[in-house]
């Protein structure tokens, strides 16, 4: 029922492998519904809710099966709720504030060019249930990236104004696009075991998908310089903290209250 | 239900006489239950209440996201916040079929904005109210949307076609939302003293502005009767009012939770609970901009809308430039 | 305060192969593709979709209404009165 994960050595390094793609799930999908009443046209404002929504439900399946696998009868919010900064394995990328509309479709564009060749790649993992997870995944990803895509293009191509902060968007947000390409042994491990994807062999698709979206857009990709990582092993930017803080705060200001 | 209190404006008094068989003939069909769709020949008078209603119903939608969308980031489980931000975009999402229906009689979306953003349209007063704890969205989606649900029922029946496909299609999105909210009030009524507490004090702050939303008493709502006759509204204030009251109060009392009314009491004959005097001064001091909240809902609409509007203009532009190219093809 | 408006959309959607597109409601969107994204993030929030046509607002001629006893002027007109359906030449001033 939890897959097929030989032995108990791997139950922690799938569980470890699980909550972070569960702590990038719900940490986007965070930072998107704090659009909700402040998006640019109100067609929007139910877009990135939808986004949210996903990425949030993403999330809710995947903290289920990290808890399920866990063994220790943590639920869902335990791990979204009771876990400090630096135990969340999120990317960087999904943490850096939303920005102006031109920052928060940068970043989604980034992430989603990654998660849809990713959840597909998933979806042929001998682990069914991150199997079936990836499968509905990454038809909401296909959908994420070409929204993103598609007014990533409109604001590069559109005024003066929009593409300069598309610009600066992109150059922004390009030195956490590094971290998700990156191999550590845990992935090494489920990589061996036929679970994960190997994250370097979707770079090609990934940079294809940028690059298309930057030309349409009469944008330059910035050039690679130094990726920020850590987000794997907990050493987060200064901005999870306030957004933990916020999103965790009832459940540690009431402890043992069920809501 | 977001409107049922607004409705006592003047214009309708102020159309051009129109021809005697036309509005003869008009008011036969509404009194047959004809629908009257967009192109039909209307009184001025009937467009232009429509236009008022339908678009401060739709400003009350995008305005009532705000206060509920302040705890979105802070919801105390994941159910919760999926369940939230689902429940405001379905609001977000009202206000979108409302402003359509409202520009199939001559108004563009850009001038309801503008009319909002400014301060001469009217919402509904309960959204300048702040949401102070969790209990506060329980306490929203138990009441607010309880007494939404008592007028826009019969809005589904209203005689402007548009509205009422609106309408319905609004209602069929309701059913969650005031579950949602009982829901969360009956959680916390059977956690810790704390969430009780919580939720006691939010009845307190929420009850007697509920009970405002419906408007007027009807002796103070002189310019009802066009509204009645031309069957935009079905119902008068205090019948709503009423029906909400009698609702609404046993639920409370199932929730273990007191009313802060001191004369609250049944009448066995005929069946009603009585309840005490509204301040009506707040209300119209509400209604004035001068609520808690007034200020800050507009602003950050404004805000929004203000903020946003290179990306607007960014995908005109794109549109257009495309379109040119297009055409040197 | 003004700006252009952002053109106005009618929204037929078809949720069932074998039924025919219904129109549900209207999206503002610059272009095609945002209004079939609109569209589609409006109107099919709940799995309500397998096809979504999008048209200009007023690229749609409608019939004359019914009743032939209401004293109308009967033209083949636009769906409804919008203000940015009837073009305006520039030096006309504030209309």
């Amino acid at each position: 029922m939890s897959g097929t994960c030989e032995g108990a050595a791997a139950t922690p390094a799938l569980q470890d492998y699980t909550l972070r793609l569960a702590d990038s799930a719900l940490i986007l999908g965070h930072r998107l519904s704090e659009w909700i009443g402040h998006a640019p046209l109100l067609e929007e404002e139910l877009a990135l809710g939808n986004l949210a929504l996903d990425l949030i439900g993403e999330a809710r399946s995947l903290y289920a099966y990290a808890a399920e696998i866990e063994g220790k009868g943590r639920s869902e919010d335990d791990l979204a709720y009771r876990r400090d900064a630096g135990q969340y394995r999120n990317l960087l990328l999904v943490e850096q504030p939303n920005g102006d509309f031109a920052r928060t479709t940068a970043r989604q564009l980034l992430y989603s060019a990654f998660a849809h060749p990713f959840w597909r790649a998933l979806a042929g993992s001998r682990d069914e249930m991150l199997a079936a997870i990836a499968a509905k995944a990454e038809k909401e990803a296909a959908y994420h990236l070409r929204h993103a895509g598609e007014w990533l293009i409109r604001l590069g191509d559109g005024t003066e104004e929009s593409h300069r902060r598309a610009q600066a968007a992109l150059d922004e947000l390009w030195p956490y696009t590094g971290e998700v390409f990156e191999r550590d042994a845990v992935e090494n491990r489920l990589i061996a075991d036929g679970i994960a994807p190997d994250p370097a062999a979707l770079r090609p698709e990934w940079q294809r998908s940028v690059a298309a979206v930057i030309a349409e857009a009469r944008l330059k990709q910035p050039t690679s310089g130094w990726m920020q990582s850590g987000g794997r092993s907990g050493r987060h930017s200064e901005h999870l903290g306030h957004l933990l803080a916020s999103l965790q705060f009832l459940q540690r200001a009431y402890p043992g209250a069920s809501w | 239900m977001y409107t049922q209190g607004l409705l006592h404006g003047k214009d309708e008094d102020r159309a051009a006489p129109e021809p005697a068989e036309k509005l003869a003939a008009f008011q036969a069909r509404i009194d047959s239950e004809d629908k009257i769709e967009p192109n039909d020949w209307m009184p001025e008078a009937y467009r232009r209440t429509l236009i008022r209603m339908i678009s401060q119903h739709a400003h009350s939608e995008i305005v009532g996201m705000l206060p509920e969308g302040n705890w979105i980031t802070r919801a105390p489980s994941l159910r919760r916040k999926a369940a939230l931000l689902a429940k405001v975009q379905d609001e977000g999402g009202h206000g979108l079929y409302l402003y359509a229906a409202a520009e199939t009689l001559g108004i563009t979306r850009e001038e309801m904005m503008e009319q909002l953003l400014v301060g001469k349209a009217k919402y509904s007063s309960i959204f300048n109210y702040p949401t102070l704890s969790w209990a506060d969205i329980g306490a929203i989606g138990w009441l607010v949307d309880g007494a939404a649900i008592m007028n826009q029922i019969p809005l589904c029946r209203c005689s402007y076609g548009p509205y009422a496909r609106a309408m319905i299609r609004i209602c069929r999105e309701e059913s969650f939302h005031q579950r949602q909210g009982f829901e969360i009030m009956l959680t916390l009524c059977r956690g810790t003293a704390e969430q009780k507490a919580m939720a006691q004090d939010a009845l307190d702050r929420w009850w007697w502005p509920s009970l405002m939303m419906f408007g007027p008493p009807d002796a103070d709502s002189q310019h009802s009767d066009l509204s009645l006759r031309w069957k935009i509204k079905r119902f008068s204030n205090d019948e709503l009012r009423q029906k909400f009251v009698d609702a609404t109060v046993p639920q409370g009392h199932f929730l273990g939770l007191t009313f802060p009314d001191p004369e609250l009491r049944f009448e066995e004959e005929p069946g009603h609970w009585r309840f005490g005097a509204i301040d009506w001064a707040e209300f119209r001091n509400v209604l004035a901009g001068n609520g808690p909240c007034n200020r800050q809902r507009l602003a950050q609409r404004r805000d929004a809308y203000e903020g946003g509007r290179w990306v607007r203009e960014a995908a005109i532009a794109y549109a257009e430039k495309r379109r040119m190219q297009a055409a040197a093809e | 305060m003004s700006e252009t408006p952002m053109p106005l959309w009618e929204v037929f959607i078809r949720s069932r192969s074998g039924l025919a597109h219904r129109h549900v409601g209207s999206v503002h969107a610059a272009d095609a593709a945002m209004a079939l994204q609109a569209a589609r993030d409006v109107y099919t929030r709940r799995g309500e979709g397998l096809s979504i046509w999008v048209v200009p607002s007023d690229a749609i001629t409608a019939s004359d209404p019914a009743q032939k006893d209401m004293m109308f002027e009967p033209t083949a007109s636009k769906i409804y009165r919008h203000p940015t359906f009837y073009k305006v030449p520039d030096d006309v001033g504030n209309m």
